[in-house]
């Protein structure tokens, strides 16, 4: 707990930032909930055919994990893609269910007489609704707006996977980590949040109550005023982030954080152009339809991650050929792969450094000698992919003493300098082979495919921006495997923020 | 035939209601209402009594259009309830229901003030209207004007319901079992209020109850319904004479059962 407060202490402008933006989610996705949700219960309750349906699909909407839900949206046009936009639309979505059913339930729970007396002393349709069927129903809506809050706090945690930011983005960060001192400094303050709006609204809803009434009016004029606040900020916000600039994405991982801040502090300070980050998007495909979208300008992916994830090619070894395939494909979907940084973030086959030098080892060819001794320690994406151990193992003739052991990526680095494994297979610019002592054995054989970490940017912005080329062209072999290791033990083991590590880098480089 | 028909024309302008061969609706394939005609002078009060069922509320609500008739026609003030703008005929028509209906997030003024404020009239209007109608009712305007309905006990929301209904002075009003749900005590000091405020008020009520007694005791005619028919229609002494076999069963139901004969010892 205490490594939780000394994180917040290091990292408090962050803190609020993301605060902030976790709060304006879910303060503007609910007011528009309320803004949709409310009527479409008044139409709803007035239609009775109508209300079955409505709450069946509004359920339906509620099972989908948010986290799919993510990814359904984001081919679609205007309220798809990634970034605040598309987090807002998902989180509507959820809100509108139990704010539209807390409205039909209501007003059809209204008593019938109260309805008839109103009616029978000549109310308009809406003279009844705005004097006696919302004002009964409120109570009701605003414990579905609770709901919907509450809900939308927690789901707003996932919207870090595409790039909107909030308080999720240190459970990502944390998760890729594997440290749970990051995770709990964005799931406490999620969990509290939750908390405090529940309370506020349960408070407003008792204001509500028969025996608070009589404050009533005054307390929707409260609401009512802060809600149009909020919305009026958020346009704001939602305005100024429309005149945006370079866009730059990444990945949610350290290294795609650092070099994600790497190509945008560079972007910055060789051209004076305005730079907007995405960073911390939830994964390859993701990114890639950001790219495609135009939601972002540029990010840096790996060749051999293209060729087989995004472009479903099969594996191959050659650098320059899969260079060129790779290059050929996205200039078929109008994105430009610029020179490569200068690193191969490809597979390592690890093993402990006492180990390599007490036994002479340099390549996997001279690990093969000795590996009928060992237990190796695979994650399970290795065990499974095409380019993973199977291949690795006829390629070296590769024999352990027994099965290689399943495990986590991260985990297998601890596992392997503790001893209960002697190999594993991790990333090549891993930084925790820094801190762990571990030494990567040479594919003498070239068995792995390149992963050469490669800027893609869309077209269009490098024909507008042609700066943006130079800049980006400047970069070209200027990151090796070890810097990048150490730029990433920096963040992991060394808690640095990515941005801070990128700027030496920078200023360093140029 | 000309006195006949100057009579019924003074009727007409001097806001009585009237029904014209009505028929609606189908419950299990018969008439809610079946070739229903009847008239009731301006400032009567007619009526209504029958078993449940027999379509009481159904004239209620074709008098302010809550219905409209599948045939024949209703005269409110000598003009076809398809003819008056809906929303002018109810603010015109006073209605009083069973269950009362007042509106549980307004206090008592609240809802008595509910239509004066709709018809937008100068506030000062309307809160001297709440403590002349509070005073009519018997409610003391200081202690009753800023309660809430759940605080007044069965009789008070009634009177509320009665005042709410009076606040723009309609000169026509609807009843439907306004005492019904009370005990014995209170309802026999509501109808004797009743009676108080319809003397000083002189409106066209039509009042309608499934007990014959207060049928006959607050109406000046009384008409009797069954299966959606008006068998029966005239002033209350007349009806002792009444041959019809359900008129008198309804009758002998009102006067009190003799006491139960002693068992042999």
């Amino acid at each position: 707990m205490m490594a939780v407060f000394r994180f917040w202490s290091t990292h408090l402008q962050e803190l609020a930032t993301l605060l902030g933006e976790h709060v304006f989610l879910v303060g503007i996705s609910t007011a528009i909930a309320i803004g949709i949700g409310v009527p479409l219960g008044i139409f709803a309750a007035r239609r009775q055919r109508l209300a079955a349906p409505f709450v069946a699909i509004a359920n339906i909407v509620q099972t989908v994990p948010s986290l799919a839900m993510f990814g359904f949206l984001l081919p679609v046009p205007l309220i798809g893609g990634v970034g605040a936009r598309a987090a807002l639309a998902v989180l509507v979505l959820y809100g509108l269910l139990p704010i539209v059913r807390s409205t039909i339930v209501g007003i059809t729970g209204i008593d019938n007489a109260i309805r008839e007396a109103g009616i029978g002393m000549g109310m308009t349709p809406g003279q009844l609704l705005r004097h006696i069927e919302l004002p009964l129903a409120t109570p009701s809506i605003i414990a579905g707006v609770r709901v919907a809050a509450v809900v939308g706090v927690g789901s707003a945690t996932i919207a870090a996977a595409i790039g909107a930011g909030g308080l999720g983005q240190y459970i990502y960060r944390g998760l890729s980590m594997v440290d749970s001192t990051v995770i709990l400094a964005g799931a406490i303050p999620a969990a509290l949040l939750a908390l405090a709006v529940d309370g506020g609204l349960l408070w407003f809803e008792r204001r509500l109550s028969p025996r608070g009434r009589r404050r009533s009016r005054r307390a929707v004029t409260v609401a009512a005023t802060a809600t149009v606040l909020i919305v009026l900020l958020a346009s704001a916000a939602l305005a100024a982030r429309a005149s945006r600039g370079i866009v730059v994405g990444s990945k949610n991982f350290t290294e795609q954080l650092i070099l994600g801040e790497i190509v945008a502090q560079t972007i910055e300070r060789e051209t004076g152009l305005p730079v907007q980050r995405r960073l911390n998007l939830g994964g390859t495909l993701i990114c890639d339809r950001a790219l495609l979208g135009g939601d972002i300008d540029v990010y840096v992916e790996y060749t051999g991650t293209a060729l087989t994830a995004i472009f479903h090619q099969p594996p191959a070894n050659d650098s320059a050929a899969v260079m060129n395939t790779v290059r050929d494909f996205y200039a078929r979907s109008g994105r430009t792969v610029l020179p490569g940084l200068g690193y191969d973030n490809t597979f390592a086959i690890l093993v402990r450094g006492a180990d390599a030098r007490a036994r002479r080892l340099r390549t996997i060819e001279d690990a093969a000698r000795v590996a009928p001794e060992w237990r190796a320690g695979f994650g399970f994406e290795f065990l499974e992919r095409p380019d993973g151990f199977r291949g690795l193992a006829q390629t070296y003739g590769l024999r352990f003493r027994s099965p290689p052991q399943v495990m986590d990526l991260n985990l297998s680095y601890r596992a392997l300098a503790a001893g209960q494994v002697d190999l594993i297979a991790g990333d090549a610019t891993a930084g925790l082979i820094e801190g762990l002592d571990l030494v990567q054995l040479d594919d003498n054989r070239r068995y792995f495919p390149p992963y050469e970490a490669v800027p893609v940017a869309r077209a269009a912005t490098l024909l507008r921006y042609p700066q943006v080329r130079r800049a980006l062209e400047r970069l070209a072999g200027h990151i090796s495997a070890e810097q990048m290791r150490a730029m990433n033990h920096a963040a992991d083991a060394g808690r640095e923020n990515p941005a801070d590590i990128a700027r030496r880098f920078v200023e360093r480089s140029f | 035939m000309l006195r006949n028909f100057l009579q019924v024309s003074i009727v007409h302008v001097m806001n009585g209601v009237e029904f014209r061969h009505v028929s609606f609706g189908h419950n299990r394939g018969t008439r809610i209402l079946d070739d229903f005609t009847l008239s009731v002078a301006a400032g009567d009060v007619l009526t209504l009594v029958g078993a449940s069922g027999a379509g009481k509320t159904t004239v209620l609500k074709l008098v302010n259009r809550l219905l409209l008739p599948d045939a024949g026609e209703i005269l409110v003030a000598g003009r076809d309830t398809r003819e008056w703008d809906p929303i002018r005929l109810r603010r015109s028509v006073g209605y009083v229901i069973q269950e009362v209906g007042l509106f549980p997030q307004l206090t008592v003024a609240g809802n008595i003030a509910v239509v004066p404020r709709l018809e937008r009239w100068p506030e000062e209007r309307t809160v001297a209207r709440v403590q002349e109608l509070l005073e009519l009712i018997g409610l003391t305007p200081a202690e009753y004007a800023v309660r809430w309905p759940d605080e007044l006990s069965g009789g008070q929301r009634q009177r509320v319901g009665v005042a709410r209904a009076l606040a723009i002075d309609p000169p026509i009003l609807l009843m439907d079992e306004p005492f019904g749900a009370l005990d014995p005590v209170t309802r026999r000091q509501l109808q004797l209020e009743f009676r108080r405020i319809q003397t000083a008020l002189r409106k066209t009520v039509i009042l309608v109850t499934h007990d014959m007694a207060e049928a006959m005791a607050l109406g000046d005619r009384v008409g009797v319904m069954e299966a959606g028919r008006l068998i029966w229609c005239g002033p209350p002494q007349a009806i002792l004479d009444c041959e019809d076999p359900f008129v008198r069963r309804l009758v002998e139901a009102s006067t009190p059962l003799p006491p139960a004969e002693a068992g042999p010892a």
